[in-house]
């Protein structure tokens, strides 16, 4: 190797330092809300419709329901919009990535993980927003809630979204297929549909401790409570931050998830 | 002088799923500042070297340093010092291609506003400006490749490797990326590692280069030495328009050495006894059956030949 004749160079290369994660979010998800406006619209409109559905279902079904009973349905048909797009579509969109390798891109570049897994997730929920809305509205209407709190759909929305992505992507990126990303996404969906729109009260023992396990449950409460006309900002509060502390711990698995999709 | 910017120590990687050894023992110095092509038939482990200089896998053992960074131990410093063109298909297939280069540039670290302009830069830079709006996955496979490159020199890194970076491009966009590539080199002193099928490409863009056959390195010099250390053995390529006249002792003493692949004749030989062969060929009776001849010194592909690797392997276009 000694005597190879090569130019030397005529200046430096800088090496580059590591991208922020707010930069590196911001830019994930301008680039998946770029691809979700092609793709995203007809999934979000399903989602909707089957939320509506199934409180239409229940509005019928159901004679005298009581304002608890009605403010918890409509709360659990909202969140389940935003179920349905962090579990399902976002471990689909992961497991597809991984299977056709192109985190590589990502995992080449000075980028943190979890602000990829963020970025992406978060453009995903903002899709979610109207469906929710549209959804809380239709219900609240239909089971003669109060609108004066509604507004609480929104940080409702944010706190299921970021409490229920990270296990969608945790769920995408570790398991070896795509359909079984699928599947396991329905699967967590059908939970948050059962523990989330029926009633607490209504719910045997066992099923309690479960219902709080799930990280959707307590944005489905703040939107519960704001339904029936009395969320309290201590009360909001505290449920969004529960659904943040979820939040952090699922995209700490769904970060690892990532790494170990990538290493080869 | 210059160091070198990736050194890599005994190299081994298997994949245990597939029971394959990818790479077996592999010791390479690239200097800083050269252009360094890694060249090999499918599946000789060129890729699964490249992954790994990347940070993208982790050798099964042996060490790998980027500018004097230990990569095996910390491979996230790898995002800091390389632009990284993977084999695969690319992650951001609905964009448009001025908007991912300019989000490659952006997760390098550019501000939106540099990211933008340099996008502008680049696009132009590699005769993509056409298609600049068009999303990759509306892309042909070499327009799709191309701007990949693009996007691959976005923000600048000390270390470029580039994973077949011109499969599939047409001659017109395969040389706008050899002449970006080498701007990169003189003008910024730009290390370039590349893979290629293309003993073409091996030949004009490359200050040396790795044969890998079956995840060990058989050879690695210049293309100049390489070829000169091959004997002095010239290729005499024949083209038959008509059955060969087996009946001329010249063509009956060549098609003995003959590699034949249909009307195409392939013999190695010493320059002068070639010479003297094609002399009696053309102003003989046999050249009425002759379709095209040449007389050929030494490519890569014929060292490749002779340390052992196949006859179509490679690609000479
Ligand atoms: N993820 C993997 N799991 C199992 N085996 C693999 C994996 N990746 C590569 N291999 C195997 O390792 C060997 C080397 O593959 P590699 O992709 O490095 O070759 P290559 O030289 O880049 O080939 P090509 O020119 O076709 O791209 C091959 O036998 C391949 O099948
Ligand atoms: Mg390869």
């Amino acid at each position: 190797m000694t005597d190879t004749s090569v130019r030397a160079p005529a200046v430096a290369a800088a090496v580059g330092g590591r991208t922020s994660w707010w930069a590196t979010a911001d830019a994930v998800y301008r680039l998946a809300l770029a691809r979700g406006r092609i793709a995203r619209g007809p999934l979000l409109f399903v989602a909707t419709l089957q939320s509506v559905g199934i409180l239409v279902l229940l509005r019928g079904v159901v004679r005298h329901p009581d304002l608890a009973t009605s403010a918890a349905v409509v709360a659990g048909g909202s969140v389940l919009v935003v179920a349905f797009v962090a579990l399902n579509l976002l471990a689909q969109r992961f497991g597809a990535m991984r299977a056709s390798r192109s985190l590589d891109y990502f995992a080449a570049l000075p980028v943190p993980a979890s602000a990829v897994v963020m970025g992406t997730a978060a453009s995903y929920a903002t899709f979610t927003v109207p469906g929710a809305l549209v959804t809380a509205v239709t219900g609240a209407a239909m089971f003669g809630l109060p609108f004066g709190q509604l507004w609480l759909v929104v940080p409702a929305v944010v706190a299921s979204g970021v409490a229920l992505s990270g296990v969608g992507a945790a769920l995408g990126l570790s398991l070896p297929r795509v359909e079984l990303a699928t599947v396991a996404g329905q699967l967590g969906m059908t939970a948050v549909l059962f523990l989330g729109l029926i009633p607490a009260g209504h719910l045997p023992l066992v099923a309690r401790g479960l219902r709080q396990a799930v990280p959707s449950t307590y944005a489905v409460d703040v939107l519960a409570a704001g339904l029936r006309g009395s969320a309290t900002p201590g009360g909001v509060l505290w449920r969004v931050a529960a659904s943040l502390a979820y939040g952090a711990v699922t995209l700490a698995i769904a970060t690892r998830a990532f790494r170990r999709a990538v290493a080869g | 002088m210059n160091g070198a910017a990736v050194t890599v120590r005994e190299v081994t990687k298997t994949y245990p799923d597939a029971g394959v050894l990818a790479n077996d023992g592999i010791d390479l110095d690239v200097l800083t500042g050269e252009v360094f092509g890694l060249l090999g038939p499918n599946g000789a482990g060129k890729s699964t070297l490249v992954r790994q200089l990347v940070g993208l896998a982790r050798p099964t053992s042996g060490r790998i340093d980027l500018l004097g960074h230990d990569i095996v131990a910390r491979p996230a410093v790898a995002g800091h010092l390389v632009a990284y063109l993977g084999q695969d298909e690319p992650a951001l297939l609905d964009l448009p291609v001025h908007a991912v280069v300019a989000t490659t540039g952006r997760l390098r670290g550019q501000s939106r506003r540099a990211a933008a302009a340099q996008a502008t830069d680049l696009v132009d830079e590699l005769g993509l400006t056409a298609v600049a709006d068009r999303p990759l996955a509306r892309l042909t496979g070499g327009q799709l490749r191309h701007a990949c490159v693009a996007s691959a020199l976005a923000a600048r890194r000390p270390l470029l490797l580039l994973d077949e970076p011109t499969a599939g491009l047409d001659p017109v966009a395969r040389r706008e990326v050899w002449a970006a590539i080498a701007r990169r080199r003189d003008a910024h002193g730009v290390t370039v590692v590349l893979v290629t099928h293309n003993v073409i490409e091996a030949e004009a863009v490359l200050d040396r280069v790795a044969i890998l056959d079956r995840g060990r390195v058989i050879a690695c010099d210049t293309p100049g030495r390489l070829k000169a250390a091959l004997s002095d053995d010239v290729r005499l390529d024949l083209v038959w328009r008509l059955e060969p006249p087996y009946g001329d002792p010249t063509v009956a003493a060549l098609a003995e050495r003959a590699v034949v692949a249909g009307r195409r004749w392939t013999v190695r030989l010493p320059v002068e006894q070639a010479r003297a062969a094609l002399g009696r060929l053309t102003t003989g009776a046999a050249f009425a059956s002759l379709d095209d001849f040449t007389l050929a010194t030494p490519s890569l592909e014929d060292v490749y030949l002779a340390l052992g690797g196949g006859d179509d392997d490679l690609e000479r276009a």
